[in-house]
């Protein structure tokens, strides 16, 4: 387990500091020179420091577009396209938020699938997967409320349909939605509070991301081959190493991520949002931002209510169930660590959870299509099966694979072959 | 204080939990109003009920109209229309009820729903001619593909219950006031 360094700084002034609040130490312990990390990671480590980069950018341009913006009904839209035509630089620090909020779901699900090819949920970093997953998941809350906010007609009828989902809920569920809106219908109330909270939650998340560091410190940083770090010589200081790496990734992903804001700005919304919101007429189809999309085909895919055979008792109703599936979901990741009851992290050593790994990536794409597809011939029953595996794969395959997969040997530490090559 | 030595529960522990009972009360109570606040406002309860007249929609037409800021349909149903909803076994349906339980005595040709689909709250088509009205000549909700009858009840699809029918009345023969 990872050892506190307390610091010495040379500067006087940054020595005084650390005397009376040890934040330099904090901060040399979990991503600089005093951070041994293991020499081995590869450029799928970057994704991390990406992700927290595409945070500080949708802050510092949404505290930005926040200045301009009007939250309400009669004004929203058009203070946004003001904002895009008129204020200065406007349509770029707008298409800056707009694509970062893709750009940082990239991120973070590419860095999830990191975790999960490499083990990086299993002990001792539960706590770093878990609160990775609330991360994910005040993101999302965020990134649907953001989206909200320009009023168009993508805006109102995605809020529509997502609060609506509430009034799944046994008894209370109707209730439930009138407090969320506020009123009858998806209106101004609603449009105020939801942009009271895409501005607080993206603090919190950053609160939340300071504990994902914290727990990342104590357990040490997983590596590619999943074992554990044996001496000094396999490990790395944090600085240079991997602050200088991360620097290459960042040029990298902001190359790709400028390329859209400037290039295409729109290609990766919806020309519907365009259009002012009208409550009184729905979208020919309602597509949620292309990083719902699999979470949108598990809601659909459920028609079918579960009930007694034979007779018309109803238990859970299919509008229920398909929520529950779409949050079941994720809420399963939470358990991911106990569901996986392979000894071994890496799939490098898992030559049968390797190809399994590649259906489930194989499957979040196969369901991103069925989400942005309308329901009709074929795509409801290749979503149904898409679902169907998501949840095997996590719940009937891991727990079975860990107990009859014969797994590769290990090597005997991370330095040893860089040692052996070397002699 | 003699019977701390016991090992019972002794007066601190009475108090420890006394104090926590009535913080926790408190922090309820406390935490009421800034749930509450997110409830209809007085002014958004108010809305008046709205009269809608009736007068100039032809038999097989229909009319969007706009209460408590969701869309209620009118439609002014034709003979056939209305023997095709009250044709369907009561069996056949999903939200089982009776074309009469939706409409009012005496005004079967006027059905009046709220234009707002049950599953998660789409708009469905088919009151404007020529929008595609699903394969029971009702409405069809273009999100999730749910398929309505002319009587406003679910025939096919993901939505769990029929269309809404919201408070209403004749006030006269060409006025309908909803709310």
């Amino acid at each position: 387990m990872a050892e506190w360094k307390a610091t010495k700084p040379n500067n006087k002034a940054l020595a005084w500091v650390e005397e009376r609040l040890p934040i330099i130490s904090l901060v040399n312990n979990v991503v600089g020179k005093d951070t041994p990390t293991p020499r081995n990671l590869n450029y799928w480590w970057n994704f991390g420091s990406l992700a927290g980069l595409m945070l500080v950018i949708q802050i510092v341009t949404g505290v930005v577009i926040a200045m301009h913006y009007a939250a309400n009904t009669g004004l929203a839209f058009d203070s946004v396209e003001r904002f895009v035509r008129d204020v200065n630089y406007g349509y770029l620090i707008r298409a800056m938020h707009a694509n970062g909020a893709s750009f940082f779901f990239i991120a973070v699900y590419i860095h999830i699938f990191r975790g999960l090819y490499y083990g990086s949920y299993k002990a001792p970093r539960e706590l770093v997967w878990m609160l990775g997953l609330v991360i994910m998941l005040l993101m999302m809350a965020t990134a649907f409320m953001g989206y909200v906010l320009p009023w168009g007609q993508m805006s109102f009828w995605g809020a529509t349909v997502i609060t609506n989902l509430f009034s799944a809920i046994p008894v209370v569920g109707d209730s439930i939605v009138t407090l969320l809106w506020g009123g009858f219908s998806v209106d101004n109330p609603t449009l105020n509070r939801f942009f009271s909270l895409h501005y607080l939650l993206p603090f919190v998340l950053a609160g939340v991301v300071i504990l994902h560091l914290w727990a990342k410190k104590i357990s040490d940083s997983g590596n590619p081959l999943g074992i554990d770090v044996k001496s000094g010589a396999d490990q790395i200081p944090f600085h240079p190493y991997y602050t200088v790496k991360d620097g290459f990734g960042v040029a990298v992903f902001l190359l790709i991520y400028m390329c859209y804001v400037t290039f295409m700005p729109d290609a990766l919304g919806h020309p519907d949002n365009y259009i002012p919101a009208n409550p009184m007429s729905t979208p020919d189809s309602i597509v949620p931002e292309w990083y719902f999309l699999p979470f949108y085909a598990i809601l659909r895919s459920i028609t079918f209510d579960i009930g007694i055979p034979f007779t018309d008792v109803v238990i859970v109703p299919a509008k229920l169930l398909g929520v529950l599936a779409m949050f079941g979901s994720i809420i399963l990741l939470f358990f991911l660590p106990w569901l996986d009851t392979s000894k071994v992290r890496s799939t490098k050593f898992r030559p049968v959870y390797f190809w399994f790994f590649w259906i489930l990536v194989a499957d979040m794409v196969l369901l991103t299509i069925v989400g942005g597809k309308k329901p009709e011939g074929i795509w409801p029953v290749v979503g149904l099966i898409g679902t169907a595996y998501y949840f095997a794969h996590f719940l009937v395959v891991l727990p079975l694979l860990g107990k009859i997969e014969k797994t590769l040997p290990l090597p005997e530490s991370i330095a040893n072959p860089v040692i052996k090559a070397a002699e | 204080m003699t019977n701390e030595a016991e090992g019972g529960a002794n007066r601190r522990d009475f108090l420890h939990v006394a104090a926590a009972t009535m913080g926790g009360v408190g922090a309820v109570v406390a935490a009421w109003p800034f749930i509450d606040q997110m409830n209809p406002a007085k002014d958004t309860l108010a809305l008046a009920s709205v009269e809608v007249d009736i007068s100039n929609i032809a038999p097989g037409e229909a009319v969007v109209v706009k209460w408590r800021g969701k869309p209620v349909f009118v439609r002014h149903r034709t003979e056939a229309e209305i023997e095709q909803a009250r044709a369907v076994p009561i069996a056949d349906l999903v939200d089982k009820q009776t074309d009469a339980d939706r409409v009012q005595e005496g005004h079967a040709d006027w059905l009046v729903v709220m234009g707002v689909c049950t599953h998660l709250g789409c708009v469905p088509l088919g009151t404007r001619s020529g929008e595609e009205r699903g394969d029971f000549g009702g409405w069809f909700c273009p999100c999730h593909g749910s398929h309505y009858d002319t009587a406003g009840r679910i025939r096919k699809g993901p939505a769990p219950k029929n269309l809404e029918v919201p408070v209403y009345s004749f006030v006269n023969d060409n006025t309908v006031k909803i709310g």
